[in-house]
C-alpha cells in the first residue's frame, strides 16, 4: 500500500517536473507580453505588476504591423491544409487497407518513404515548382506543401484504425446494398472520429508552427504567415521584444483552443457496442 | 423466394484448398443448416453465396439465375453475423432503414416495413435506442430485423447465436424457427452447435475439411450417419467407437470380435471374414444389463448425473473410455465393474475407410 503510494507520487512528480518545463518558457513569453520593456529585461522572471503592467506591444502589434492578415493567413492555410489532409488521408488509408489493387504494396511503402525523409530536403526543388507552376508568393503553394507533408503520417494512422473496425461490419453493409463511397461516408468514418481527431491535431501544430515554408514560398505581406510575420519585429540591431512577445502570445491560442476543442473528440469507446 | 442451387465450388487460397468440389441444391424455402466443426468451410460456403468471397471455381444459381458476378446487393440475400455487426452510430431504427435507401425502397415502405418487422421481432420500445444500449439478445433480433426488412429472397446467418449466453441461445433459435415458418423464406444456416442444426434444420448438411460429409434430414444423420465423422459429430455425447474384425461368417451371420466387445453377431451383409471394422454404439443405446446382441465389460471410473439422466464413463478393456446414458435413478458407482449391452438394430458398422456398412438384408 505505502510503496504504491510512494510509487503514484514519484510518477507524479517527474510529471510536474516535467510540465513545469514545457510550460516555463510559454508562461515566460505570455506573461512578459503584458510588460514594458525596462521590465522586461530588468527582471523578466516576474509576473507583471500594476507598475510594470503595459500593453504597449499589443497596441504595436496592431496598428503597426498586418498581423490580422497574418493571421488569417496561417488560419486559412492550416484549415484549408488540414480539411485536405483529413479528407484525402482517410480515403487513401481505406483504399489501402481494404482493396488489394495492383500496385497497393508499392503504394503503401511509397507513402513509408514520405514518413520517413523529411519534406524539407526538396525545399529547392519545391520553390523551382511553384515557380515554373506560378505559385510562388500564394498560400496555394503553401496548402499544397503541407498536404505533402501531413498526408503519409495521417494514412499511416488511419490504415491503423481501419484495421481495427471489424469486418463484419463492411460485409453487413454490403450485403445491405451500400454502395462503396457510402460506406466509407457513413459507416467507416463516423466511426474514424476518435482517429481523426489524433491525426488532425498531429497535422494542425507542425503547419502553424512552421517558418520554413513561408520564409522560402512568400514574399509579400499580404501572403506571410504568423510566424513569419513575427520575424519583421525581430531586427539585426534592434529587437522589438514587447511586439514579438505579443505576437507570439496570441499565435499561441489557436493551438490551444484546437486541443481543447478535439480533446474532447479523442475519447474513443465510439466503437462499443457494435460487435459483441 | 428462391432456391438455390451450388455447383462444384471449389476454393483455394494459394496451395490451401479450403472448400472442394461442392454441390448442393437448395430447395425453396428450404431451411438448410451448415454445420461441421471450426475451420472445416462452412463459413467461407456461406461469405461465397452471399458474394462476399468469390469461389475459385464453380457457379452458384440463386432462383435459377446465375449470380457469380453479382454484388451482394444485387443477389437478394441477407446476411445475420455472428457479431451482429450493427451501425454504433446508428439507432435502431436507422440500423433497419440504413440499406434500404440505397436501394430504391420508397420512405412510406421503409416506415411499413420497419413497423412490421419490429411487431415481428418485439423490438417497437427499442427503436430509438442506440446499440450500445442493448442486450446481446436484442442487438441480434434488430440484426434479424434489418435483414427482415430487405425482403430477401434467401436468408444467410451465420453462427447467430453463438455471442448469446445459454438461456438466449435457446429463445432466439425458437424466435428463428417461428421465423422461418412465418416467412416461408429459404434460409441457409451455419453453426458449430449441432444441437441447433438438429432442431432448425430441413436438412443438414456435415462438413469437414472442405467436403461435404453427408447431406440428409437430421433424423437420418442421426441413424444413419454416411461414415465414422458424422457418427462421431452428431449426437451428444458423441458415438463410442470400438476397433474389431470379422473372425467367421456362417449361414449369413458375421461373428465379429474386439479388443474391447465380448460378443457380436450380426447379419453379415456385404461382410467378409478377416475384415477391420469400426463398430459403433451411441450412448443412449447402451444399457448396463447383460444378454443384448452386442456387450462389452469394464469400470465405471467417473458418472456425470444430469437429472433425467447419467453418463457412466467406463474404461473398457482396451484401456479406452466408453459412455453409457443410464436412464432412473439407480446408478453406477465409480469403481464398479459394468457390462453394457445393446441391441444388433442400434449398432453402426464402419469399414476400414470410415464408410458405413449397412448389413441389414
Amino acid at each position: 500500500m505505502v510503496r504504491q503510494r510512494f510509487q503514484i507520487l514519484g510518477v507524479h512528480a517527474i510529471l510536474i517536473a516535467y510540465c513545469a518545463l514545457a510550460l516555463g518558457p510559454i508562461l515566460l513569453v505570455v506573461m512578459n507580453s503584458f510588460k514594458a520593456r525596462n521590465a522586461i529585461f530588468g527582471a523578466p522572471l516576474a509576473p507583471p505588476t500594476s507598475a510594470t503592467f503595459s500593453l504597449v506591444g499589443y497596441m504595436k502589434v496592431f496598428h503597426a504591423s498586418h498581423i490580422g492578415t497574418y493571421f488569417m493567413n496561417s488560419l486559412i492555410v492550416t484549415v484549408v491544409s488540414m480539411a485536405l489532409v483529413l479528407l484525402f488521408g482517410a480515403m487513401a488509408a481505406w483504399a489501402l487497407t481494404e482493396y488489394k489493387f495492383r500496385g497497393s504494396t508499392v503504394v503503401a511503402l511509397f507513402l513509408s518513404i514520405g514518413i520517413m525523409v523529411p519534406i524539407r530536403l526538396g525545399s529547392v526543388a519545391i520553390l523551382t515548382m511553384m515557380r515554373e507552376a506560378g505559385l510562388n508568393d500564394t498560400l496555394t503553394a503553401l496548402i499544397l506543401v503541407y498536404i505533402a507533408q501531413g498526408l503519409p503520417l495521417s494514412i499511416f494512422i488511419l490504415s491503423e484504425f481501419i484495421q481495427q473496425i471489424p469486418r463484419d461490419l463492411r460485409d453487413a453493409a454490403r450485403c445491405d446494398g451500400v454502395p462503396e463511397t457510402r460506406i466509407f461516408f457513413e459507416v467507416i468514418a463516423p466511426l474514424l472520429r476518435p482517429a481523426i481527431a489524433t491525426v488532425a491535431v498531429f497535422t494542425i501544430v507542425p503547419i502553424w508552427n512552421d517558418l520554413w515554408f513561408p520564409l522560402i514560398l512568400t514574399s509579400s505581406d499580404s501572403t506571410h504567415t504568423i510566424t513569419l510575420g513575427v520575424q519583421q519585429f525581430l531586427g539585426q540591431y534592434i529587437t522589438d521584444w514587447n511586439s514579438v512577445l505579443a505576437a507570439l502570445s496570441m499565435a499561441i491560442l489557436p493551438v490551444v483552443a484546437i486541443y481543447v476543442i478535439f480533446s474532447r473528440q479523442l475519447i474513443s469507446g465510439l466503437t462499443a457496442g457494435a460487435v459483441k | 423466394m428462391a432456391g438455390l442451387d451450388i455447383k462444384a465450388i471449389n476454393k483455394s487460397y494459394g496451395s490451401a484448398h479450403v472448400l472442394s468440389d461442392i454441390n448442393l441444391a437448395i430447395d425453396d424455402g428450404e431451411f438448410l443448416v451448415l454445420v461441421g466443426p471450426s475451420g472445416c468451410g462452412k463459413s467461407t460456403l456461406l461469405r461465397m453465396i452471399a458474394g462476399l468471397d468469390a469461389p475459385t471455381s464453380g457457379d452458384i444459381r440463386i432462383g435459377g439465375k446465375l449470380v457469380n458476378a453479382l454484388a451482394p446487393a444485387e443477389r437478394k440475400i441477407a446476411m445475420v453475423f455472428q457479431s451482429y455487426a450493427l451501425y454504433p452510430h446508428m439507432d435502431v431504427r436507422k440500423n433497419m432503414t440504413f440499406g434500404l435507401k440505397f436501394t430504391g425502397v420508397k420512405p412510406a415502405e421503409r416506415e411499413r416495413r420497419v413497423a412490421e418487422a419490429a411487431r415481428m421481432l418485439r423490438l417497437e420500445p427499442l427503436l430509438g435506442r442506440y446499440p450500445r444500449d442493448l442486450s446481446g439478445g436484442q442487438r441480434q433480433r434488430v440484426a434479424i430485423g434489418r435483414a427482415i426488412v430487405r425482403e430477401p429472397d434467401v436468408f444467410l446467418f451465420d453462427e447467430p447465436l453463438s455471442n448469446l449466453d445459454a438461456a438466449l441461445r435457446v429463445s432466439t433459435r425458437v424466435e428463428i424457427a417461428r421465423l422461418h415458418r412465418l416467412l416461408g423464406a429459404t434460409m441457409v444456416y451455419v453453426t458449430h452447435d449441432q444441437i441447433e442444426a438438429m432442431t432448425l434444420a430441413d436438412r443438414i448438411v456435415v462438413m469437414n475439411h472442405g467436403r461435404i460429409a453427408q447431406v440428409g434430414k437430421p433424423l437420418e444423420l442421426y441413424y444413419s450417419p454416411a461414415d465414422l465423422f458424422v457418427a462421431g459429430f452428431i449426437g451428444s455425447p458423441a458415438m463410442n467407437f470400438f476397433p474389431a474384425e470379422v473372425v467367421g461368417v456362417e449361414d449369413g451371420k458375421a461373428r465379429i470380435a474386439g479388443g474391447a466387445i465380448d460378443a457380436l453377431i450380426l447379419p453379415a451383409g456385404p461382410l467378409k471374414p478377416g475384415a477391420r471394422l469400426t463398430i459403433g454404439v451411441r450412448p443412449e443405446h447402451l444399457a448396463p444389463v447383460a444378454g443384448g446382441d452386442f456387450a462389452t465389460a469394464g469400470v465405471v471410473e467417473l458418472v456425470e448425473r444430469l437429472g433425467e439422466a447419467s453418463y457412466a464413463h467406463v474404461r473398457r478393456a482396451d484401456d479406452k473410455m466408453t459412455v453409457a446414458e443410464i436412464r432412473g435413478r439407480r446408478t453406477p458407482a465409480p469403481g464398479d465393474p459394468v457390462t453394457l449391452s445393446a441391441p444388433a438394430e442400434d449398432i453402426h458398422v464402419f469399414d476400414a475407410d470410415d464408410r458405413r456398412v449397412s448389413t441389414r438384408a
